[in-house]
């Protein structure tokens, strides 16, 4: 007879990849065709297919909105989806604990008070418009999560998760405080603070998409290819060691990764919070902890919900558009708390 | 196999060992008995790289600070007091990681008997059946058994135990340390563990390393260690009549 406990696993098949690159695709496709102008999906598909081969769009399809507005945008919207919550999905493993996110490290805050800097303080880098607000807010990432870890360090000489939670915390008040003081007194030079503690992906460009892309390629290379240490740190740290784990630079390895993929999405589209929170929460659900097929589930839910929410954001009080991380708060904290009282109650 | 030499472990101002050496052999079970705070578990941390000590640890001539984590992991094997999961991991996927010092790098090649040796550690333990099972489905018992199955999996050559037993019925403990009276039969093992309980220290281990302060008391076959004079000077009481009297209360009353 067979235990009841048995937990029934499918596997991460190619098929599995596959329906699930066709759910994002669809989930694009309907992203660009809907909004104030409403456009047929056979349009969408006619004028992305043919702009894709350089070929001419048929005259009556709206190019313009299409391939220069829409299209950038949904693009820049389904990497940083798919960045946010492959970044939750790494540091609630690496850190054993759910509630581990870009935001509760104050990683993203870090970011996103690195980008208001180089715009307040107009820092730019030749050759690029938006180089110098990225690298700075990379570097602020990295700054915060290296203060974090040493005062963690200086607490508590393991690294312990909680403390590392705890000062993150911490940390993310102090620098929205921060924030908000640069953003008042150089609210000419910068983006709104609603920008910077909502987020929003208006007027993203192809330059951010392709930024996004290859920090996604990259990043997301270093983090799956992680995924044996990661199921390591999940289990228990001490755990990890015991096994052969190399601990300490596995650990700086996946932080540094993050704060670089977090600070590239902090300054293409200001925080959205809840994504990297909640999403890799439902992957879980669905897949089980294990990072092999827990990681690229992230990633596609990931990419799809943001979708969803920035549509929802454009869309839902037309013509005002909402920031989006009101939609992902509202849409995240619900089921955040739908997934405590299932946890709670499943115990 | 383990040799220490003058181990010597500080926290700060705080001197945890000092000036340890002892002597692990094939074959032997060493209980490391001694009060709280006299540096079992310190020396334990030493030997499995948790903590940074001066002195030599040798591992055939070679200090064990010196081992690549996945070298160390191959010769070394740790069974901690506490183990908990907070995610809903298989029994299998968490026996599977003891292979991971074994995982095939750039190079080399495939870990050829990673499974066979994962299901005999499923079949040794007694976990054969659950090995679909989530983690938190898990009796205390049955999870010690998950990871002694991972460290059995991992195939060390030393296996360390931090008080395995700790939290367990004494049916787990008779268990737990009947597997790993079993495991040691295997020639070119040995096995180093913390145990508070002195009677067990006796029924199971071939020597003790007696501690105290940090300091090492006395190391020699079990018999020879336990003696009432040692464990008087260490305890500061008359162990052996305290264990008689709780013999006692074990006859049956009318």
């Amino acid at each position: 007879m067979k235990d009841a406990r048995i937990l029934k696993r499918e596997r991460f098949s190619p098929l599995t990849y596959g329906m699930l690159g066709i759910c994002l695709i669809l989930t694009m496709i309907l992203c660009v065709s809907v909004g104030s102008v409403r456009i047929s999906f056979s349009d969408t598909v006619t004028a992305v297919w043919n702009g894709i081969r350089g070929l001419p769009v048929p005259a009556q399809i709206p190019k313009n909105i299409i391939l220069n507005v829409r299209l950038p945008r949904v693009l820049c919207v389904a990497l940083s989806g798919a960045s946010l919550s492959l970044c939750g999905a790494a540091m609630q493993g690496l850190l054993r604990n759910p509630l581990a996110d870009g935001s509760t490290m104050g990683v993203s805050s870090g970011a996103a008070l690195g980008a208001v800097l180089a715009m307040a303080a107009g820092f730019t880098l030749p050759g690029s418009r938006y180089g110098g607000v990225t690298v700075s807010a990379m570097a602020f990432a990295f700054g915060s999560l290296v203060l974090i870890l040493s005062l963690a360090y200086a607490l508590d000489r393991s690294l312990a998760t909680s403390s590392i939670i705890l000062i993150g915390v911490i940390f993310t008040m102090f620098l929205s405080a921060l924030i908000s003081l640069v953003v008042t007194f150089a609210s000419d030079h910068t983006r709104s603070l609603a920008f910077w503690t909502l987020g929003s992906f208006s007027g993203t460009n192809y330059d951010q998409a392709k930024l996004l892309g290859v920090t996604l390629v990259c990043c997301g290379g270093v983090i799956f290819h992680c995924r044996n240490e990661l199921n390591a740190f999940a289990i228990g740290e001490d755990n990890a060691r015991h096994i052969g784990v190399n601990v300490r630079r596995v650990k700086l390895t996946i932080l540094i990764t993050v704060s670089v993929l977090i600070g590239v999405c902090v300054s293409v589209s200001g925080t959205v919070s809840f994504v990297g929170l909640v999403m890799p929460h439902i992957a879980r659900m669905l897949v089980g902890p294990n990072h092999r097929r827990l990681l690229p589930a992230s990633l596609f839910s990931g990419a799809i919900f943001l979708l969803l929410a920035d549509l929802t954001a454009r869309t839902i009080l037309r013509p005002i558009e909402l920031s989006i991380g009101v939609v992902t708060s509202l849409v995240g904290a619900a089921a955040f708390i739908v997934i405590f009282y299932r946890t709670g109650k499943g115990r | 196999m383990l040799k220490g030499n003058r181990v010597t472990v500080r926290y700060g101002a705080f001197t945890a060992l000092e000036n340890l050496s002892f002597d692990l052999a094939e074959g032997q079970w060493l209980m490391l008995v001694g009060p709280n705070g006299a540096g079992k578990s310190t020396l334990i941390e030493a030997i499995a790289g948790g903590v940074r000590y001066t002195g030599e640890i040798l591992w055939e001539g070679r200090d064990i600070q010196g081992l690549k984590p996945a070298e160390r992991a191959r010769r070394v094997g740790v069974l901690s007091q506490r183990n908990s999961v907070g995610y809903a991991y298989t029994v299998e996927e968490v026996v599977g990681l003891g292979r991971y010092a074994y995982r095939p790098g750039f190079l080399s090649g495939k870990d050829e008997d990673g499974e066979a040796r994962i299901a005999q550690a499923l079949a040794m333990t007694g976990m054969t059946s659950l090995a679909g099972a989530s983690m938190l489905t898990l009796s205390g018992g049955e999870t010690q058994r998950t990871f002694l199955a991972q460290v059995f999996a991992q195939n060390p050559q030393v296996l360390i135990l931090d008080e395995p037993v700790n939290h367990l019925d004494l049916k787990y403990q008779q268990q737990i340390f009947s597997l790993i009276r079993d495991w040691l039969k295997t020639p070119g093992r040995a096995v180093l563990s913390v145990v508070h309980d002195l009677s067990l220290a006796r029924k199971y281990g071939t020597h003790a390393l007696l501690l105290d302060h940090g300091k090492r008391v006395a190391q020699a076959p079990v018999d020879q260690v336990l003696t009432p004079d040692n464990l008087r000077r260490v305890y500061g009481m008359d162990v052996y009549a305290w264990m008689r009297e709780m013999l006692t209360q074990w006859e049956v009353r009318s």
